[in-house]
């Protein structure tokens, strides 16, 4: 019943936030304002956990790997695949589920509590669209750049370690990094990863735009935020993974 | 004008408002008086369109409000200014930012005149030399004057406050209460106010009803509420020493 209840009330939520917008500039300005926040504002966290995500996962794949007859230059390999098609957008995503997520449900929560969001429905704007939309938008439009660049710096990171410490040569690695190369993982990853900041930013949002209470439910709104949103990536990780590659 | 005809509220279960009839004239401060948690906030909010209303109907100037969807309402809705209990500034923009918001989502104006007339609201607020600030860096009773600048930005037809006076001093509380005093004077407009304030009341009570338990059980103004006979208004209004002196004394 209480899952029915949320999932019929987020559909009507959805219907609102993609309602047609006040205007225009206005949307357009507070797009790149959001993107600016929950996407450029993450580059930090997403470039330190993608150089010791590529580090770890070369390390990890070179001692199990380490065999007379299977070639050097598979520990690139393998490191790139684990890269591009899980950890630079299943992680990243759920790095900012925790970091964006809690953000936008806290701070639209707080907007709620504090009555800013009567304040703008009395003026007859409509709120889920005018605060919200710009949220989806904005880390729609910067999830793949992000996830590009984890990526970039995944490979970097793993390259890195394996060389400084000796368990594969720059040579071999760059090698693996470049052998039986698909375009199309880099295709995956990115639909995988818009669909995710999809999920975090409506999802969070949902969250927030709901709280009845005081500063209280406000942190328990942003702590549900965050454990749906991680829920829901892994489900729709696999979801995905089944649609785009089985 | 601003008229009520039998509302009808219920939450939960629980029936808020019974009944309520009341009408609002334009150029008056009309308050709503009673206790906490006995239905004031409620009333205004379903007035502004913000609870629905189980029954009964919400009419402004001649169009029933209560019977249109979002939509509809926003023509009315462009023509209210609210003041909220506890200011509800956006948090995020400075107070020029705050006072123009309306001004960007509803006017055509070039952003020289937006500023104008934002530059106008303050001073009518008799606030200067703040438009850089964000709410936080200002003090309670002038977050409540940025809100009333915020409100009339449109000229609105319509203004409401809940709670005006909520917590601030009673020097700073009267000033707020004069200003709305004066601005709805000023411009004409039908001015709804939610108090449990009785300095409030004696200063600005032009037209008064009083709820208690949901249910509108007096109806006069300033001076007719000293001789009221409705024994919960007496024990709500004159509860304080000062004021039941001051009933002894009338």
């Amino acid at each position: 019943m209480g899952l029915l209840f949320h999932l019929g009330r987020y559909a009507l939520f959805l219907k609102r936030v993609f309602a047609r917008p006040e205007k225009c500039k206005i949307l357009i300005k507070q797009i790149f304002r959001e993107a600016e926040k929950l996407g450029t504002n993450s580059i930090g966290i997403v470039a330190i956990i993608s150089v010791f995500m590529g580090a770890v996962i070369t390390l990890q794949t070179a001692y199990n790997i380490e065999m007379p007859f299977i070639p050097k230059y598979t520990v690139g390999l393998a490191a790139r695949d684990s890269i591009l098609l899980e950890f630079s957008s299943t992680i990243v995503s759920l790095i900012l589920a925790g970091k964006g997520g809690s953000n936008i449900a806290s701070e639209i929560g707080s907007m709620r509590v504090t009555e800013q969001i009567d304040a703008i429905e009395i003026m007859g704007i409509n709120s889920s669209g005018y605060l919200i939309l710009p949220k989806v938008l904005g880390l729609v439009f910067m999830m793949p750049f992000l996830v590009i660049l984890s990526m970039g710096i995944g490979i970097t990171g793993g390259w890195l370690a394996g060389s400084l410490s000796g368990v594969v040569s720059s040579v071999d690695f760059i090698y693996g990094i470049r052998y039986a190369f698909q375009p199309f993982y880099i295709t995956y990853s990115l639909v995988k990863a818009s669909v995710f900041a999809f999920l975090i930013a409506t999802i969070s949002s949902y969250h927030g735009y709901y709280v009845e209470g005081g500063s209280l439910e406000v942190g328990i709104a942003s702590t549900k935020a965050v454990v749906v949103s991680s829920i829901q990536i892994l489900l729709f990780n696999l979801l995905l993974t089944q649609l785009l590659l089985a | 004008m601003i008229e009520v005809v039998n509302v009808n509220k219920t939450f939960h279960s629980k029936q808020i408002l019974f009944d309520i009839s009341a009408r609002f004239e334009a150029g008056q401060t009309n308050l709503i008086i009673g206790q906490s948690g006995h239905g004031k906030t409620v009333l205004l909010k379903s007035i502004v369109g913000l609870h629905t209303i189980d029954s009964g109907q919400i009419i402004y100037g001649n169009e029933v409000f209560s019977a249109m969807d979002f939509k509809e309402q926003r023509n009315i809705r462009k023509e209210i200014g609210m003041l909220f209990q506890g200011s509800a500034l956006f948090d995020s923009l400075s107070v020029e930012e705050n006072v123009r918001f309306p001004l960007d989502m509803f006017s055509d104006m070039c952003n020289e005149e937006k500023l104008d007339r934002v530059n106008f609201c303050l001073n009518r607020v008799n606030l200067e030399n703040v438009n850089k600030l964000y709410p936080s860096e200002i003090s309670g009773g002038m977050q409540k004057r940025v809100a009333i600048a915020r409100a009339i930005a449109l000229n609105p037809k319509y203004l409401f406050c809940d709670e005006p006076n909520s917590g601030l001093d009673p020097k700073t509380a009267i000033v707020i209460d004069n200003l709305i005093y004066e601005i709805t004077k000023e411009y004409g407009i039908t001015t709804i106010i939610n108090t449990h304030d009785m300095n409030s009341v004696m200063a600005i009570g032009e037209k008064i009803i009083y709820i208690h338990q949901g249910k509108k059980l007096w109806e006069g103004d300033k001076e007719d509420i000293f001789t009221a006979t409705e024994q919960s208004l007496n024990d709500f209004v004159f509860a304080s020493e000062l004021f039941k002196r001051i009933k002894q004394k009338s």
